[in-house]
């Protein structure tokens, strides 16, 4: 066992109202300058949708993150060190400005200046690339909300896995946001990738950074990133990544983007995992069992045989105690709450989500039955607006069963609280039918429901 | 050869590579990093927070780095709301979180501009005047030639750079010359929602009021004053704050957006479903809160009036006939008007017509008595007998009333119906408009009666089941056979074919509501907004809304109720921002008017109208309103004292006062005497002549003409003068008023001066003769509160204003110094005449018995001023004194106190400690007075001044209503008694308010904020006519429109009104589609909207959503360039096709302006236009009803809406190649 510590998120993306003021206050500190203007180390993304940069999700096309070659070795998808050397002048599988989008701004002077003229001033569209008139056809967030979604959903890679036709019809409707950062890997592609070996992870904490004086702008990283959370800025030449807010992480105040969500969806905190066995897990041959894996990697921080470990790892004690408070842990570990983005990209990703349960009543509604019957809430898990197998191709490389157990455990806190809430005796039987203590569903209730600041980070 | 490069990092850098060489860490050594550590490193975080009408109130840290503004945060440093919920923190949205971006941005207003043409005229004739700007300003705008050369101009460039002082000396000289040439009531003022910045808001108002002014309201303006809520509450809006949503077990989101509208909030309502909390969305497409919803009803846009009604009936059915539910029952009786009696009017045949209110002047045993014709009666089910109870308007006022305003029902158990003991029952015509064109019907329905003494009476809760269609056994009359009956009012299945919502999930959702109201006793809440709150039939619909929380005792409970969300109206500490911003403290009245109806008049959209106002009539009406139009109404309005008009008469009220003074005679008596003679005329009833134009607007804080101006191309043609794309047709003759005068030639720039100032171009500012540029929310000293949490907390300058921009304290000071000056030679003291609307929260309220009108124009009563017409107040207006009177907190606080919502407030402590605090003023007219120089003041003195900021004042407002109500009251603000909120506390913490008179709801002990707790818990009455919540609502007009009671209205019918085409007509022009403007994702009504940030989020200009379905049937593909176009005007944007979206309807969302990549249109070639150029102003009757009771004007309180729902517009491809 070799205990490291690794700073990780887990966002609720069934409180997520899709506000993007993490996307903004993240621009506004970190890449609001010339080389970064098409740059978002946070953007949100309307699921079904493109995603940014667009179909970056199609790792056929991307050839982002790890496969397992025929002897069922972890190799990068991208090809080996001497593909990539080959390749070094002339990546070919890079995601050109129009998958992301060309940046532009407005001539806003002329409204001020306009000479005395026929028309009333106008703001036109400036291409911040090539300074030229414009019009403006994609963005970081085109589909937001579902723009344009006759057009362009269709296109979601995610989409196009599953099996069910999706159809696009106004009484199916169905949507929801991903927030998403750098997964601040605890095998990370991107740096696996890198002919300078300027991608690291922070021994103590586990942020993936990239070494601004090392980077020698071969782009390696960001068509190895499955997740395209690595930039080139075309103004350095040097590839940028989100840092975790290490700046603010290192004197404990939470990443820009956390502690500005107003949907206060976001938690952080320490994951003591065995980095001994970080290989081994990425190497799972199937996908359906990645999520396990990865979760079987993480180490409970009670135990003292990890917190003895941890001592010998140099881990300072009040860094146990914090993995021991972690609310990640907590999610992940103990209510089983939280998924991994992507796990079949075996990158073992450190931000994680709660699925969201959205609409759920609609077909017990049908029936005419009584929509809040805790029974009927689990029934209706199968008939979400959202396909479960949407959900399952996001979190868990398409296996159903574990997206499912998380929402019934949702709904059944719903259910429990009820009672509670109108005063009622409760009714211990609920959380039971999902393998909780009654103590433990009202433990999880505090932590999402009632999300106080010091308990989310 | 790679392998060996990797390997070669071993030894080459102090990281660890692992041995399959697949990952690298790295202890130490981290110089690389300084970039990032540099550029997170800043100076100072000031808080400060965003003066935007969005109601988030929230408090942020703004970063500052070398003088210069970097980024902002959100604050987390609310005070807690308790251990067992969650919190406030963070508030913030993406556009609060791009604020700082406008701070050095290219469209920042840095110096002071006055179009060019104007200018360089002014400046000529001040050459030829001997350098005397008021007569510079009078040469140019008094020669026609002249005016209409800058005015034409308007709008299409030019602007160029002027000095602080040239340019603040010509708006004073236009100030100086309007006042002496035409009046101080043809001055306007316009700056909304005092609680986003109150003393920003305050400086202009302020001005404007002391120099005699008129400010313009806004939140009937905006369509966001419910009017429904002064009908049923005599209340303006007061709702929960957003905390109260946890506490509520069922919530019902209706027709609001909370992802979107309500931001910083809605993590509220995501956390209370992990409560147990059932939450329900209606919304006509899958709006982002939908995402939320255990149930979606996507009722077809503005039919959700028929949902509620729907829903409504089914809870009479449920809970009061088939199972009298205890809860429900006991409510209603004690704390609604169900029980008062209603008198019915024969009207032959055998049918009735409700009527009146019972009152004690109908009863022989209380005839005499103070107010009687305002006592409501009861009958009380131990005696059979009727009885007055306790709390109603006559008791409000008066002698006897003392100790008597409240709601105590002592030993009276009242009658909810007369079916217990009377059989006797009367068929009662009833109104009905839901044919799909909205025409009147009618028909029978039975209630139970008993006569008292000649009268023959029911109840309000006998007429609701009849209105509603619950029947009784031996009821006659046209009753629905059940459920299913889709043929009558208002049954599930009825309103399934209204709104497409099935009839079994409408009748489910309503008893879920009314089941958790029961066993919550009343925590089941509606939060509902713009989307069904902007509908012409808006008050109606909400009186469907209010019938549900009210009926299950949801009102005046945690936890339920109406949680109504439009507009930023709860400027919590009232009192001290009113004295300060209407110049309360050195003279009163102040002019304020209803800005729908002053818009509707002076922009002429009135002359595009071609139906009678008897259009709108109900069947069961008495035909009140025919052969006249709208414009009538409100000029009938006006002169029977119901609401404000300014400029009130078609003459300069100085010079009535000085023929009054020649004639030797008081001036009402003269006014009085002009009008009934015929030499006087209101100047509504000529509002194209131009004595009555109004002429100058001066606008702060406010976009009008890119964000609220219905009808926008009426503005730029009738208001400006400037180009418009306006295509309708005038009213032909036949159809024109009958009492307002008609001119053949419609008049084109009235305005002679446009004002604005704003940190940013606008539409408004690029349309204005002069612009001053303003410090942004960065820049000041402020103060901010909300509805939707209870906290007050500031502004502070981050950085001090750059460039020559001035705060707006300082800008209208510096004007009124330089308007002084000019005054002290071109105007002196002049006395001013006042026409003041009868006002609600005063004996005004029963000037008119029962809600009769009476006309003296058309003889039906002598004008009797403050009775039958406006009071008439003579003002001595000393203008060379209004620089000194700005700066300084005037006598009257001393002399008169202060006054809200009828509670007189003794402040002669509070002036004491501001002139302490702030220093006193030396030499000139305020000797002596406690300083207003700086803004930090003018916080101070909003503090002081409020109970909610001043626990003094709160005790002291409780104990004044104590003698009044005969309850307990003051307790509740005891514990914060010593309490004095400082400007400094709310610069260190958004800091919580003190429970106070001011406000309905209760905050004692650390509870959430829910309206009206106080009157369900202390007994204190509504401020309506029974001092209960109203259904039935009397006055004549009210019967005329068919609404006594809720009843559902569905939209206009455009294509029958204005003959625009049919809904889902598709020609060679395009498809006809339902034309809605919601709240948008990436602004603030227009704030925002040009922010580079939230541009690169969305599509970068303006956009119009459409189903996929109507796209294809004018063959539009996502992007692509479409023109939308009706008679209003002509808008150039690009389309947004998504599924999403409900055929029919297209989404254009609100106030996108015109400034950011609109290119030239097709239709008109002229730019094209802004959302509302698709929209216009149209006034129902039902809002300009005043002097009765709750229908009484007060400011923002009661006004004709500025809706803009109703509207249609034919959509096409247009060509893909665009020019600007």
């Amino acid at each position: 066992m070799r205990v490291m510590a690794q700073m990780a998120m887990v966002m609720n993306l069934d409180k997520c109202i899709g506000c993007h003021t993490c996307s903004v206050t993240c621009k506004q500190a970190w890449t609001n300058r010339a080389g970064t203007e098409y740059v978002w180390f946070n953007n949100v993304e309307t699921r079904p949708g493109q995603g940014y940069p667009r179909t970056y999700e199609d790792q056929e096309r991307w050839k982002g993150g790890w496969e397992l070659n025929r002897r069922g070795r972890l190799k990068l998808k991208g090809g080996g060190r001497l593909k990539k050397l080959a390749t070094i002048f002339s990546n070919p599988i890079m995601p050109s400005l129009k998958d992301y989008y060309e940046p532009w701004t407005y001539d806003y002077a002329t409204l001020t200046d306009a000479p005395a003229q026929e028309h009333t001033p106008v703001a036109r569209p400036k291409s911040l690339i090539s300074g030229k008139d414009m019009k403006i056809e994609w963005s970081a967030n085109w589909d937001d909300n579902l723009g344009g979604s006759a057009a362009t959903a269709a296109n979601d890679p995610v989409l196009r896995k599953i099996s069910d036709t999706v159809k696009f019809e106004f009484e199916q409707t169905f949507m929801f946001y991903l927030p998403r950062i750098c997964e601040h890997c605890l095998n990370p592609s991107c740096a696996a990738s890198c002919p300078s070996g300027a991608i690291y992870k922070r021994a103590e904490d586990g942020i993936v950074l990239v070494d601004q004086d090392r980077c020698r702008g071969w782009r390696m990283c960001v068509s190895g990133c499955p997740y395209k959370k690595v930039y080139f800025n075309h103004r350095t030449g040097k590839a940028e990544k989100c840092t975790f807010c290490f700046p603010r992480i290192e004197v404990g105040l939470p990443t820009v983007c956390s502690e500005t969500c107003v949907g206060r969806l976001r938690y952080i905190g320490l994951v003591l995992y065995d980095a001994d066995r970080v290989l081994e897990a990425a190497s799972t041959p199937d996908d359906h069992d990645l999520y396990e894996a990865q979760r079987s990697v993480f180490l409970d921080p009670s135990d003292p045989a990890v917190v003895r470990e941890a001592e010998r790892a140099g881990i300072p004690r009040d860094w146990v105690e914090a993995a021991q408070r972690s609310p990640i842990h907590a999610l992940i570990n103990r209510y089983k709450v939280a998924l991994p983005l992507h796990p079949e990209y075996r990158t073992m990703p450190m931000v994680w989500y709660i699925p969201p349960l959205s609409p759920v009543v609609d077909v017990v509604r049908d029936t005419g039955e009584d929509a809040e019957d805790e029974r009927n809430l689990f029934a209706a898990i199968e008939a979400l607006r959202i396909p479960i197998e949407y959900l399952a191709e996001l979190f868990t490389a398409g296996d159903v069963a574990p997206v499912d157990a998380v929402l019934r455990r949702l709904a059944a806190m719903r259910s429990y609280m009820r009672d509670l809430n109108l005063g009622r005796e409760p009714d211990g039987s609920i959380p039971a039918a999902v393998g909780m203590s009654e103590e433990e569903m009202y433990d999880m209730y505090r932590l999402l429901a009632l999300a106080k600041y010091d308990e989310r980070y | 050869m790679s392998e060996a490069l990797v390997r070669s990092r071993r030894f080459f850098t102090r990281a660890e590579v692992s041995d399959d060489l697949r990952s690298l860490h790295r202890t130490g050594g981290r110089g690389a990093d300084d970039f990032y550590r540099d550029r997170w490193s800043h100076d100072k975080v000031v808080r400060s927070t965003h003066g935007v009408n969005c109601t988030g109130s929230c408090s942020w840290k703004v970063y500052v780095k070398d003088g210069i503004i970097t980024w902002e945060t959100q604050q987390t440093d609310y005070p807690s709301v308790g251990p067992d919920k969650p919190e406030y923190e963070p508030r913030g949205c993406p556009r609060g979180a791009a604020f700082s971006w406008y701070t050095y941005s290219p469209t920042r207003v840095r110096y002071p501009y006055v179009r060019g043409v104007l200018l360089q005229m002014y400046r000529e004739a001040k050459s030829q005047h001997d350098g005397d700007p008021v007569k510079a300003w009078a040469h140019v705008v008094d020669n026609p030639l002249r005016a209409k050369a800058y005015k034409s101009a308007r709008g299409k460039g030019g602007l160029v750079r002027a000095s602080w002082d040239e340019a603040t000396e010509m708006v004073a000289a236009a100030y100086v010359h309007t006042i002496r040439k035409w009046g101080p009531d043809r001055v306007a003022g316009f700056s909304p929602i005092p609680a986003m910045s109150m003393v920003s808001h305050a400086s202009g108002a302020r001005f404007t009021s002391l120099v005699g002014g008129t400010m313009l309201s806004f939140y009937d303006w905006y369509a966001d004053l419910p009017v429904a809520s002064p009908q049923v509450f005599g209340d303006q809006t007061d709702v929960p704050e957003s905390g109260d949503w946890w506490d509520a077990g069922y919530l019902i989101m209706w027709g609001s957006n909370l992802p979107v509208t309500r931001t910083p909030d809605a993590h509220w309502m995501a956390e209370a479903r992990y409560r147990g909390q059932k939450v329900v969305a209606v919304a006509p497409d899958y709006a982002d809160n939908v995402k939320f919803a255990d149930e979606w009803l996507p009722a077809r846009p503005g039919t959700d009036g028929a949902l509620a009604m729907a829903m409504g009936h089914v809870i009479l059915r449920e809970f009061f006939v088939d199972r009298p539910t205890p809860y429900f029952t006991d409510y209603t009786k004690r704390y609604t008007d169900l029980p008062y009696l209603v008198v019915l009017d024969d009207l032959g045949g055998g049918t009735y017509r409700p009527g009146k209110f019972l009152t004690a002047a109908d009863l022989p045993t209380h005839r005499n008595a103070e107010n009687a014709h305002f006592k409501t009666v009861v009958m009380d089910t131990r005696t059979d007998e009727p009885v007055v109870p306790n709390g109603s308007l006559g008791h409000r006022f008066g002698e006897t009333g003392v100790g008597r305003w409240n709601l105590d029902l002592e030993d009276v158990d009242p009658k909810l119906s007369l079916a217990d003991t009377s059989w006797d029952s009367v068929l009662v015509r009833l109104p009905r408009f839901d044919t799909p064109d909205g025409a009147a019907q009618d028909l029978s329905r039975g209630v139970p009666v008993r006569r008292v003494g000649q009268h023959l009476v029911t109840t309000v809760y006998d007429l609701m089941l009849a209105q509603y269609g619950v029947g009784r056994p031996g009821l006659p009359g046209e009753w629905p056979a059940s459920y299913d009956d889709a043929a009558a009012p208002y049954t599930p299945a009825w309103q399934e074919q209204v709104t497409g919502v099935p009839a079994a999930a409408a009748a489910r959702i309503a008893r879920e509501f009314a089941r958790n109201a029961e066993e919550s006793r009343g925590r089941s809440m509606i939060v509902m907004g713009a989307g069904t709150n902007h509908w012409f039939h808006s008050d109606t619909i909400y009186r469907g809304f209010l019938a549900l929380t009210t009926l299950t005792g949801c009102q005046g409970v945690n936890g339920g109720g109406w949680a109504h969300y439009v507009g930023q109206e709860k400027c919590r500490p009232i009192t001290g921002w009113a004295q300060l911003a209407f110049g309360l403290d050195w003279t009163r009245p102040p002019r304020q008017m209803i800005q729908t109806a002053y818009w509707y008049l002076h922009t002429d959209q009135y002359r595009y109208d071609h139906f009678g106002a008897d259009t709108l009539s109900a069947r069961t009406g008495q035909g009140r309103f025919g052969g006249r139009t709208t414009a009538d109404l409100i000029a009938q309005s006006a002169r029977m004292g119901w609401m404000p008009s300014y400029p009130t008469f078609d003459r300069n009220p100085h010079d009535l006062a000085d023929e009054a003074a020649a004639a030797g005679r008081p001036v009402a008596e003269h006014v009085v005497a002009q009008l009934k003679s015929g030499d006087l005329r209101f100047a509504c009833e000529d509002p194209d002549s131009p004595e009555n134009f109004p002429r100058i607007l001066a606008i702060w804080r406010a976009n009008l003409l890119g964000s609220s101006a219905k009808g926008n191309e009426y503005f730029l043609k009738h208001l400006l003068g400037a180009d418009s794309s306006l295509r309708a047709s005038e009213a032909p003759e036949g159809s024109r008023p009958r009492d307002v005068t008609w001119h053949d030639e419609a008049p084109e720039g009235k305005l002679d001066l446009l004002l604005s100032l704003d940190f940013r171009q606008t539409s408004t500012t690029i349309f204005s003769d002069v612009v001053l540029p303003a410090a942004t929310w960065y820049e000041k000293h402020d103060l901010n509160t909300t509805d939707m949490h209870p906290f007050v907390h500031s502004f502070n300058p981050a950085i001090a204003p750059p460039w020559q921009t001035r705060t707006d304290w300082d800008a209208w000071q510096t004007i009124a110094t330089k308007f002084s000056e000019l005054a002290a030679e071109h105007l002196g003291t002049r006395t001013d005449v006042v026409a003041v609307p009868l006002l609600h929260d005063t004996p005004d309220a029963m000037a008119n018995p029962h809600g009769v009108v009476r006309d003296w124009k058309a003889g039906e009563c002598e004008p009797v001023p403050g009775v039958t017409m406006p009071k008439l107040v003579a003002v001595e207006r000393d203008y060379a004194a209004v620089g000194a009177k700005m700066q300084a907190l005037g006598p009257l606080m001393e002399k008169l106190g202060t006054t809200t919502k009828g509670v007189t407030y003794d402040v002669n402590a509070s002036v004491d400690y501001l002139r302490a605090k702030n220093g006193a003023v030396r030499g000139g007219p305020a000797d002596g007075r406690p300083s207003l120089k700086r803004d930090v003041h003018a916080c101070e003195a909003i503090l002081a001044l409020s109970g909610t900021t001043n626990g003094h004042l709160a005790t002291q407002g409780f104990k004044t209503l104590e003698k009044r109500t005969g309850t307990l009251l003051h307790d509740l603000a005891a514990e914060h008694e010593g309490k004095q909120i400082t400007f400094a506390d709310t610069q260190a913490a958004p800091t919580p308010v003190i429970t106070s008179p001011e406000w309905s709801g209760s905050e004692t002990g650390g509870r959430r904020y829910s309206p009206f707790t106080i009157n369900v818990e202390r007994l204190k009455p509504w401020h309506t006519l029974t001092g209960r919540q109203h259904f039935y609502l009397d006055h004549d007009w009210m019967a005329e429109l068919g609404e006594n009671l809720p009843v559902y209205r569905p939209p206009l019918n455009m294509g029958a009104l204005f003959a625009e085409p049919s809904l889902g007509d598709v020609g060679e022009l395009g498809v006809t589609v339902r034309y809605l403007t919601p709240h948008n994702k990436w602004s603030i009504h227009s704030e925002y909207q040009d922010n580079l940030f939230m541009l690169s989020l969305s599509r970068g200009g303006q956009t119009i959503w459409m189903s996929d379905k109507d796209a294809a049937k004018v063959g539009v593909e996502d992007n692509d360039w479409v023109e939308a176009v009706n008679r209003n005007g002509v808008v150039v944007a690009r389309a947004v096709v998504s599924h999403r979206m409900p055929e029919g309807t297209v989404y254009m969302h609100h106030a996108q302006d015109r400034l950011i990549d609109v290119p030239i249109a097709e239709t008109s070639k002229k730019r094209g236009g802004i959302h509302n150029s698709l929209t216009r102003l149209l006034v129902k009757p039902s809002h300009l009803i005043g002097g009765y009771a709750q229908l009484s004007f007060a400011f923002n309180y009661l006004g004709p809406t500025g809706n803009q729902r109703d509207e249609v517009t034919v959509i096409r491809k247009r060509s893909q190649e665009v020019t600007y």
